[in-house]
């Protein structure tokens, strides 16, 4: 039995440079980089000192507040530094690779027999904790909290992501084990959407012990956040769980063998991607590993960990983010074109709206690339927003003027609970007054949890 | 180390002529599309911009302007018997309309560039399309010198008070055209402002009232009063009528609003329930006997056409949301007609109509989203 949504708007991006089907080599890196500000609400205190040994799996940092949260590493070998920014903010730790990754052995488990209490224990011990978010805020769960419900979505739409149905298709096991250890944590069930357009060849129809959703529709339909609007929205004072299906697959892993293993199919995407293609690294991986798969001799290639819309820019020095199963190579656009926006074609440029031609060809992928095409405004296109944004009687910009005022109680009222930033990047990308709607809604949410604490 | 030390240009900020920077920066911008990359959030961007909106509604009161230079020489032939080419027809009128728009961009960007140069802000794009809209809205001998003060009037306190493009609450075109009408009134109603006559060329029996000010009089007197300028409904529609510079051609109007839904830059919605507003309103008044005048007639007359595309459409002063939009057209149809049909004094309303509806789109979208949450606040308890 599954549940059908059907959501009608939205958007893919036609960008150029998806990945592939097909594995390249293993990218193993020498330093590997733990980076807790990958972790929304995560205050991190070190355990380790510079030349500390470390096992893949041994406890790295602890969260300030709950110190049974860890993060541990990703890696065994030695910690080779402690990177500090400002005001000495903890950014990384990096570790100098064993040549061959020892494991931390959990042993393993079968989380049908567990309690929940054990079920968090290990996971917390284990540092895989960290990979289950709450919303509303999409920071760090709290262990001591019981979530209504685990939502967990088994596709992505994101532009160009990876698909997961290739590289997570012979993990049906572990995913099913981290199925059944999640299953503890809630009363609520675990809630399981996977991709209508492809769910006859799917591999994931098998899971068991889950609500199953078969969702269909453009960008974002793929986000756990539309999916969770879509099937229970989320009311003030309840919180829900998200787990991506890659750490669902690592939980289960984790379960089925005793060890973490972070280790993921990463796609090389983008316009600057050379040969794009998936290729098999740890989270923390150095973009330069991925060296021969772009060409950044001029320097004007953006590293993206994650995807155009949502991920995080981290430059060539830095690495993979622990959620990420993606790395996007894009162009830094700073040329400028002479009277771009009075030419009445322009070929090399997508636009979703009708305003230039590009609806015309809906099949051509474009070479994107960082350019902005214009200057901040004010908000004057007012009906654009929702045509990307498949949450039903929901108001994007008035909740983006709630956030902007600082107001609660209108934020409240327009949904702050139930989206995070990702959910609405893709306003942020049609915006013709170029406004950083994510960077809002983010600021938004932050005055949210210093006032509700 | 002096000579790494890396000299702001001359008109960025810091430099010798910074206090430019808005002025100059909104030239380099229309040359070239800006450098800028994407700092934080979403990396790629959509190619659209403001500026492209703001052409495209240019473009599409492109064929409305055009036909109105061409009317204004028209008209002035039938009223002084002068016979000219069609050249020379539209020449006297783009000489007659030509200053209406010098003076419109004039004064409104001088106030633009003045208030972003300010406020240290980018300069904004919307008065390139108020700019357009408000030559076309006026009577073509308007004198310039009230035009002047009521364009700085609508941009100032119609826009630039509110924080600029994006945050004012009223059509700054149809700020300036109520100023000028409740200002000037003498200049721009009555019979002698709607057709450009020329020093000395009077003709005797020569009248230039517009054919919407027959409409109290009923429809006889509609079609048979301005026998001259048109009468029937064909002309009513091509708009060989006097009126305002711009409206008076529905099938002008029509390419134009042809070119808005195209390319999506205005609402679809709002233009539809004007129009069933206006008719619905008109129906009623042929009902209860107030008029004999035929509903679908109230779509060709007066501001009507042009109002429901170009103004009532602008993003920023209708209403936001997509059922408020149904509404909001919706009203401002049959208010305009309302007023055309039951007020005594005044034969046109829709102007009035949409800056009442302006005043009143924000109250449409409070209720709709209001209802719209609550709804689903009760579909979740349900559930």
């Amino acid at each position: 039995m599954s549940n059908n949504i059907k959501l009608r708007r939205g958007l893919d991006l036609p960008i150029a440079g998806a990945a592939a089907q097909k594995v390249g080599k293993v990218v193993a890196a020498d330093i590997i980089a733990l980076k807790p500000t990958d972790f929304k609400g995560f205050a991190p205190r070190l355990l380790v000192r510079e030349g500390d040994k470390v096992l893949a799996g041994s406890p790295v940092m602890a969260d300030k507040q709950s110190a049974e949260i860890l993060l541990t590493a990703p890696v065994s070998g030695t910690v080779a530094e402690i990177v500090r920014g400002e005001k000495r903010k903890l950014l990384e730790v990096r570790i100098k690779a064993d040549e061959t990754c020892e494991y931390l052995d959990f042993g393993a488990h079968n989380a049908a027999k567990m309690s929940a209490a054990d079920v968090r224990d290990l996971l917390c011990k284990s540092g895989l904790w960290a990979g289950l978010i709450q919303r509303p805020y999409g920071i760090l769960a709290n262990p001591a909290a019981e979530p209504k419900a685990i939502f967990v979505s088994a596709f992505s739409t994101a532009p160009l992501a990876a698909d997961t149905e290739f590289t997570l298709r012979d993990e049906l096991q572990n995913i099913q084990a981290g199925v059944d250890a999640l299953a503890k944590l809630t009363k609520g069930g675990v809630h399981f959407s996977i991709n209508a357009a492809t769910s006859s060849s799917s591999p994931f129809h098998k899971v068991e012990h889950v609500i199953m959703h078969e969702v269909s529709g453009k960008h974002p339909a793929g986000n756990v956040g539309i999916q969770i609007a879509n099937i229970d929205p989320i009311q003030k004072g309840e919180t829900v769980w998200t787990v991506s299906l890659l750490l669902l697959a690592a939980i289960g892993r984790l379960f089925n063998t005793g060890k973490v293993d972070l280790r993921r199919k990463v796609a090389l995407t983008g316009p600057e991607a050379k040969d794009p293609c998936y290729v098999e690294a740890l989270p923390g991986t150095p973009m330069k590993a991925f060296a021969g798969y772009y060409d950044n001799s001029k320097g004007d290639v953006r590293f993206i960990s994650g995807d155009v819309l949502s991920g995080t820019c981290v430059g060539e020095d830095g690495s993979l983010g622990f959620f990420d199963d993606q790395v996007t190579f894009l162009h830094e656009g700073t040329e400028r074109e002479i009277l771009g926006w009075a030419k009445p074609f322009r070929f090399n440029q997508f636009s979703a709206t009708r305003t230039y031609f590009s609806w015309l060809c809906p099949g051509k992928k474009y070479n994107m690339d960082t350019n902005v095409h214009g200057g901040p405004r004010a908000f004057v296109v007012s009906d654009l927003y929702n045509k990307v944004l498949p949450i039903d009687n929901f108001f994007p910009v008035y909740l983006i003027k709630a956030c902007l005022a600082g107001d609660i109680d209108k934020m409240e009222k327009f949904g702050i609970y139930e989206v995070l930033p990702e959910d609405l990047a893709l306003c942020e990308f049609i915006d013709p007054s170029k406004n950083d709607i994510q960077e809002m809604i983010q600021n938004g949410i932050d005055l949210m949890i210093k006032e509700m604490a | 180390m002096e000579e790494n030390k890396v000299q702001p240009g001359l008109f960025e900020k810091g430099g010798k002529f910074g206090f430019l920077h808005s002025t100059v920066d909104a030239f380099d911008t229309f040359l070239r599309v800006p450098g800028t990359v994407t700092r934080k959030g979403a990396h790629v961007r959509d190619s659209v911009d403001l500026k492209r909106v703001m052409i495209l509604v240019v473009i599409a009161l492109v064929p409305s302007a055009l036909f109105g230079m061409w009317n204004v020489g028209y008209q002035h032939n039938l009223a002084t018997g002068a016979t000219t080419g069609f050249w020379g027809t539209f020449f006297y009128g783009f000489l007659k309309v030509l200053p209406l728009f010098i003076v419109s961009y004039l004064v409104g960007l001088f106030i633009e560039f003045a208030g972003a140069q300010i406020k240290g802000e980018e300069v904004n794009e919307g008065y390139l399309v108020s700019g357009f809209l408000i030559p076309l809205i006026v009577p073509v001998d308007t004198p310039l010198w009230t035009l002047a003060i009521a364009v700085a009037f609508a941009v100032l306190f119609g826009k630039e008070v509110f924080g600029g493009t994006g945050m004012n609450f009223l059509n700054p075109a149809l700020l300036t055209r109520a100023f000028l009408f409740f200002s000037y009134p003498s200049k721009m109603s009555g019979s002698e402002t709607w057709i450009s006559l020329g020093k000395g060329q009077m003709i005797d029996g020569a009248t230039g009232a517009t054919p919407l000010s027959f409409i109290g009089d009923g429809f006889d007197a509609l079609t048979g009063a301005s026998v001259q300028y048109g009468t029937s409904f064909m002309d009513f529609f091509l708009g060989t009528i006097p009126g305002s510079v711009g409206e008076t051609s529905v099938v002008a109007i029509l390419i134009g609003a042809v070119i808005l839904l195209w390319t999506g830059v205005a609402s679809w919605k709002i233009m539809c329930s004007s129009v069933i507003g206006a008719l619905l309103v008109g129906w009623i008044g042929n009902v209860c006997g107030a008029t004999d005048i035929p509903a679908y007639y109230h779509l060709v007359l007066g501001g009507f056409a042009f109002g429901t595309v170009f103004m009532a459409t602008d993003p920023v002063t209708s209403a936001q949301t997509e059922c408020g939009k149904w509404i909001y057209g919706f009203l401002i149809g049959a208010l305009c007609v309302t007023v055309r049909l039951w007020n005594p004094g005044y034969p046109e309303g829709m102007m009035l109509a949409i800056l009442l509806m302006n005043t009143f789109a924000p109250l449409i979208d409070y209720c709709v989203t209001d209802s719209a949450i609550r709804r689903r606040a009760k579909k979740v308890k349900v559930a």
